[in-house]
């Protein structure tokens, strides 16, 4: 716990040593602005609630947490500071734990600067803030789960390019499996509870309850176990890869 | 201290370790010799716990590498071939990171990182950017890091590339000063290197030990006295005939 908490301190750290942080959020913010505001119609609808500003999230997430995500491991491997991090005291789950924690916690930091659009909703109307806190909440746990997924495959890479793009598409899979698209591929051959498994790993299903305010305990597990499967095999990945 | 067993790596058709075993006591400054390619960085490698062998294993303290890396790892410093440090830190920041994932007491931690620094002479870039040190410094931060826990094995992968002459002097005061009590491992393409600090020579060429002495008797190998006709006749007589 010790050692993951000390590889957490220094991840986040390098966030704000380059420009990687402050970059990430101000096109965070820009992005979350305009979606909200010209897209989503924010003032058109004049409802006092933040639906427009959630529901680019899944979209938002799936390009720009793979931009946090492909450098996790990719990089470590292309700069050998992987041999520097890997022959320290520590077992490989806890180095992922470590590198994952201080990208979600980076994250945290992203969302919580969205606190403006907060402000604007209290100010004009009358919000429901315990909703708007769920959604958050949601919002957060779905970044989490897109960074496990991300890091997971940067973890079989040494190109940040590749890593990037495949996570992309790693989480589309993930927003899509509510689809048809995605259902149409298994109809016909695959039987109903196969269909049924794949619609219940849509991201979209489960940040939905959440955005509207209810935090279902069903939901909650989806992105933990989501979460703790990738970082498995996110470490099963390094071990593997050393006896290569 | 350390025993390697009959150790073997394959990276798929090739065996770039082939049934390498030996020990090392305390007090023993190893020399690791062979042409590039030879398994060296490899057997390393595989010391520290950062790949894991085909076959044969390394214990390291008592500690299986393969069973327990944490036990073993805890034991070692090691200086990675061409030392990789996080560019983005300083060598302070650096030396603070490595200090408490290693293990050192925050009550001594300042402390030991103000011996290592002196050791290695980076007083003056302590405060600047990895990325901006020249290669000589990148180097040295490198050596400091796999000090600065005071470790009783340590593993240097070609400590002394890229450091101009005086430097290289340095370095191997250091190791010899540090040899006293601790048992160190170092590969280097520098003969004279292997003379000036090292009580035993390993050659391993095409993955296997050619020669296990004292650097002394490989000299006398040579009917001239030079070490790298030695290390030439040996290293390439163990070559497989070419087609």
């Amino acid at each position: 716990m010790k050692s993951t908490t000390t590889i957490l301190k220094r991840e986040l750290r390098g966030y704000f040593t380059t420009p990687v942080a402050y970059v990430f959020i101000v096109i965070f913010l820009l992005l979350t602005g305009i979606l909200t505001f010209y897209m989503g119609g924010f003032f058109e609808r004049e409802q006092a609630d933040l639906a427009p500003f959630f529901f680019f999230h899944p979209w938002l997430y799936l390009i720009l947490v793979p931009a946090i995500s492909m450098r996790l491991w990719a990089e470590e491997r292309k700069t050998g500071t992987i041999e520097l991090l890997l022959t320290l005291p520590i077992s490989t789950g806890q180095a992922v734990m470590g590198k994952f924690l201080a990208a979600w916690a980076f994250t945290a930091i992203a969302l919580a600067a969205t606190f403006p659009v907060w402000i604007t909703v209290n100010v004009l109307g009358d919000p429901d803030n315990g909703v708007i806190l769920a959604a958050y909440i949601g919002s957060l746990l779905m970044a989490g789960g897109y960074l496990a997924i991300g890091s997971c495959i940067s973890a079989m890479t040494n190109n940040q390019v590749i890593a990037f793009v495949v996570s992309i598409v790693g989480c589309l899979l993930f927003i899509l499996a509510g689809l048809p698209a995605v259902l149409d591929f298994f109809t016909g051959w695959a039987p109903q509870a196969v269909i049924d498994t794949v619609s219940s790993f849509s991201f979209m299903t489960h940040f939905n309850s959440i955005s509207k305010g209810v935090i279902d305990l069903r939901d909650v597990i989806f992105y933990a176990s989501l979460i703790g499967c990738f970082l498995l095999a996110n470490t099963l990945i390094l071990d593997a890869k050393k006896g290569e | 201290m350390i025993e390697i067993q009959d150790l073997q790596k394959s990276f798929g058709d090739f065996r770039a370790v082939d049934g390498v075993s030996f020990s090392v006591e305390p007090g023993e400054v190893l020399g690791f010799l062979g042409p590039n390619g030879a398994g060296k960085s490899t057997t390393m490698r595989m010391i520290t716990g950062f790949l894991t062998p085909t076959g044969g294993g390394v214990k390291v303290a008592g500690a299986d590498v393969g069973a327990d890396p944490i036990a073993a790892k805890r034991r070692i410093g090691y200086l990675p071939e061409g030392a990789p440090l996080y560019p983005d830190m300083t060598p302070r920041t650096l030396l603070e990171f490595i200090a408490e994932v290693r293990g050192v007491p925050a009550s001594e931690r300042r402390a030991r990182i103000e011996k290592v620094v002196a050791q290695v002479h980076i007083a003056g870039v302590l405060d600047q950017r990895i990325d901006t040190l020249s290669k000589g410094f990148k180097r040295r931060v490198g050596l400091a890091q796999a000090i600065v826990h005071d470790p009783e094995i340590l593993i240097l992968d070609e400590p002394t590339d890229g450091l101009d002459p005086n430097q290289k002097h340095e370095v191997r005061q250091l190791i010899e000063e540090m040899s006293q009590d601790k048992v160190i491992i170092l590969s280097t393409h520098i003969l004279e290197e292997v003379e000036a600090v090292c009580s035993r020579a390993i050659i391993i060429t095409h993955g296997k030990v050619v020669y296990d002495g004292t650097p002394q008797e490989l000299k006398e190998r040579s009917p001239s006295g030079r070490l790298d006709e030695v290390f030439r006749e040996i290293t390439t007589a163990a070559a497989p005939a070419l087609g």
